[in-house]
């Protein structure tokens, strides 16, 4: 990592505040426990940098990775993860068409629990269906992304990359741009970014911006039933003063659905260009979860530019998801409060 | 000669605009004399001291899933018939989306010969309005008529072609029978699965709009206009929809409209927080299409309970099994069971003091009754009533009783409510159909 980050060392290990068995979503992570998360995830990134990047810390635990939808980044992460502690990581890809009854599901996830899994690590089409398989298995579930809902590990290492990056967020504009409807990473990372005192502001074309995120559309009680986030359907007002700049993928499937005239006109309007970026802070971080569309989304100069740090985002959620098995794994033996510390090669 | 004599109770029976202590007194199955002291004067009689309660007309439910046949897993003309009891209903009428469904005379007619066998109330069944409920052509109306059948109904899914729905309010007329559309425009709701609103956005759900039901509202309106028809909106759930209503009826369209408990108590937060506002997650109990909305529909669709825009409660009672249920929330099956919760969950207006409880009533009994017309169909004069002579069908009712939603004790077979656990004030202690006890609680003392 190249800028250190001035934190104070009070989250350790030892006194982790974490309160998780399953982590479906960040809307139900307080503060100290995003903390936690990101002070380990600087440790498992020692690790992950190390000549010979292996610690038996998750010796004997098995995850396994259940996809119901195709990826490659997200379960090469999380398998990387678990090999690297040391845990046997198991993946399997279920069609969806076979899973057309719940049924199915929570057999599915009872039956890995059954020849002992400890962890499931998620994905599927549909929002919500982790909480289906979280309330039917004793296997930690791993959301790895559902439906238009949640990618709360994506978050997590987008929090740590910026954290990284600049420190503090409070009061950092952070700015994603895009298809926010269906974007399960934007959710996610509302919850982490408000949480952490960032001015969050999603912008994107009317037809992909979904209801009641501006807070006049809720009612008082509501209030806080969303994380505060800033709607712009501007781009180049939504960048004004941005110090990171998330581009969100977009997919041609908009265009079938009659939500957008053509990804020619998306790109003309809502592109993150060079030029639409001298609005942001000269500084500024651009980040995208993947995978890009360069030339939709992003230019592709943009994407590989200095203020670029996607590929730091991809080291850094390996680094994360480590983290995460670790916590969810119970375990606090290793010495020193460094997973695994003693293999230190 | 059998003589049910019920004492002393708070009789309303909005239909007659009686309100006051009074016995009712039921002979041989019907209403013989309602009045005080009445029951003293009969001689030989089964007497039920009512002291303290409520006594009202059988409630009339126009919209019941009873599942029979082909979904028996859910429900039965049996076990749904008893939830009815169990909720104070005497009739209810039972929609026609079963497999096969009620699109012809051998069907309807199959209905009628189980409820005769089993049915604990009585069964009024509703007809299609196209053939398999495909949408596609009419079905045959009038030999739906002659089978029974006391209105149409695709429900469940929306007449979606215009011009085939202005041909079904035409045909309609030739034999009095009412059009019951489920008005959701299958296009804007498609992929859907609640309210379009913000806990659809933070649970990342694609939403089913107010205004799916609404355009359908207005545009069905001015069908039923042109074909000088009589349209019956099932389940209303939105303003925007009582307000097209109101307007129409205003011009003196033949429009009537239901709208059920759960549309007047419970709003789309139910299916991201229940009752206890914890951390988000998906409730598909409270998965019910057109789905719960906002406070400011809630509020609309009281008031216009309670100014008669709207003619009646139904419940849309609609079970499921727990395999249906216990599922992804895209892929559970929408829709509530409803009978056995209906008036504890319609009291909350009533104790929330916005809608009178003898106006609740109406809208329980006679209400549902002149929307369709049901008490000019031979056998059910009087129905709705406890005029003399009329159907003996009473539901005695105490209003304070505080009580625990437990599903594992419903007679229904679908245990589907988002209420279980929840303390609902207002119980329907005993229901007699034509004379008999069909539901009696603790409550109820003999003399």
């Amino acid at each position: 990592m190249t800028a250190e980050v001035a934190r104070t060392p009070q989250s350790t290990v030892e006194t982790p505040e974490w309160n998780h068995q399953h982590i479906l979503d960040l809307d139900d992570f307080s503060v100290a426990e995003i903390e936690t998360v990101l002070s380990l995830a600087d440790r498992m990134r020692e690790v992950l940098d190390r000549r010979i990047p292996r610690v038996p810390a998750l010796r004997g635990y098995t995850v396994v990775n259940l996809f119901f939808e195709p990826s490659t980044r997200t379960r090469a992460s999380f398998e990387l993860a678990g090999k690297v502690l040391g845990a046997d990581v198991l993946s399997v890809t279920a069609s969806t068409s076979s899973v057309t009854k719940g049924e199915s599901l929570i057999d599915t996830v009872r039956t890995l629990r059954a020849m002992r899994t400890d962890a499931i690590v998620m994905r599927h089409s549909m929002s919500g269906a982790p909480y289906l398989a979280a309330a039917h298995t004793e296997a930690s579930i791993i959301n790895a992304g559902d439906g238009s809902h949640a990618h709360p590990t994506q978050a997590l290492l987008d929090l740590y990359t910026m954290r990284s990056r600049i420190g503090d967020l409070r009061g950092k504009r952070v700015v994603m741009v895009g298809d926010i409807s269906h974007s399960r990473v934007a959710r996610s990372d509302m919850w982490g970014l408000a949480a952490m005192g960032a001015d969050v502001v999603v912008c994107g074309p009317p037809t992909l911006l979904p209801r009641g995120l501006r807070a006049g559309d809720r009612p008082a009680h509501a209030e806080s039933a969303m994380p505060p986030v800033t709607v712009e359907t501007d781009i180049d007002r939504a960048l004004d003063g941005a110090d990171v700049v998330m581009a969100l993928r977009l997919q041609s499937e908009r265009q079938d659905g009659g939500l957008l005239p053509s990804l020619h006109e998306y790109a003309q309007l809502y592109q993150v260009t060079q030029e639409r970026l001298k609005r942001a802070k000269p500084n500024h971080l651009l980040m995208h979860p993947g995978p890009k569309n360069e030339g939709v989304e992003i230019a592709g100069t943009v994407a590989a530019g200095r203020n670029s740090i996607i590929e730091e985002q991809v080291t850094n959620g390996v680094a994360v998801r480590m983290a995460l098995l670790y916590l969810l794994s119970g375990r606090t033996e290793a010495p020193g409060g460094v997973p695994g510390g003693e293999m230190r090669s | 000669m059998t003589t049910l004599a019920i004492h002393n109770g708070r009789v309303i029976d909005p239909a007659l605009g009686r309100d006051g202590i009074a016995d009712v007194v039921i002979v041989d199955g019907r209403i013989a004399r309602v009045g005080p002291n009445e029951g003293d004067m009969v001689v030989e009689a089964e007497r039920i001291d009512a002291t303290g309660l409520i006594v009202t007309p059988g409630f009339v439910d126009l919209h019941t899933h009873l599942r029979e046949p082909g979904q028996e897993h859910k429900e039965t003309i049996a076990s749904g018939t008893l939830a009815a009891a169990r909720g104070g209903y005497t009739t209810v009428c039972a929609m026609p989306n079963t497999q096969p469904p009620l699109d012809s005379r051998a069907a309807v007619e199959s209905v009628l010969r189980e409820a005769e066998i089993s049915a604990v109330v009585r069964v009024l069944p509703i007809g299609t309005i196209t053939r398999g409920r495909a949408g596609k052509e009419l079905s045959p109306a009038g030999e739906l008529a002659n089978a029974g059948v006391v209105a149409l109904s695709d429900d469940g899914d929306a007449v979606a072609d215009p011009s085939l729905m202005r041909h079904a309010l035409e045909y309609s007329t030739r034999f009095g029978l009412p059009i019951a559309q489920h008005c959701e425009d299958p296009s804007l709701v498609a992929g859907g699965h609640m309210h379009e609103g913000w806990v659809a956005t933070r649970l990342g759900l694609r939403g089913r709009p107010a205004s799916a039901e609404e355009t359908f509202v207005a545009r069905d309106i001015a069908l039923a206009e042109l074909a000088g028809a009589h349209l019956h909106i099932c389940h209303v759930s939105t303003a925007g929809s009582v307000a097209l209503i109101a307007a129409a009826r205003a011009r003196g369209a033949h429009v009537t409209a239901e709208v059920t408990p759960h549309h007047l108590t419970l709003t789309h937060e139910e299916v991201a927080f229940g009752a206890d506002y914890q951390s988000a997650r998906y409730i598909t109990n409270a998965k019910v299409n057109p789905p719960l909305r906002e406070e400011a529909d809630l509020e609309a669709l009281a008031i216009a309970l309670r100014d008669g825009v709207i003619d009646c409660i139904a419940t849309d009672h609609a079970p499921h099994s727990v395999a249906d249920k216990e599922i992804e929330f895209d892929l559970a099956s929408p829709g509530l069971t409803m009978l056995e919760t209906s008036f504890g969950l319609c009291m909350k207006l009533v104790h929330d003091g916005r809608v009178p409880l003898p106006t609740l009533i109406e809208r329980l009994t006679i209400g549902p009754v002149r929307a369709w017309g049901l008490d000019r169909r031979p056998g059910l004069e009087g129905i709705g009533t406890l005029a003399p002579g009329a159907l003996g069908d009473v539901a005695l009712l105490d209003p304070n009783a505080d009580w625990t939603v437990d599903p594992s004790t419903f007679a229904s077979r679908g245990r589907n409510t988002p209420l279980g656990g929840r303390e609902l004030r207002g119980r329907v202690v005993a229901t007699i159909f034509g004379g008999r006890l069909v539901h009696e609680t603790d409550r109820v003392v003999a003399l």
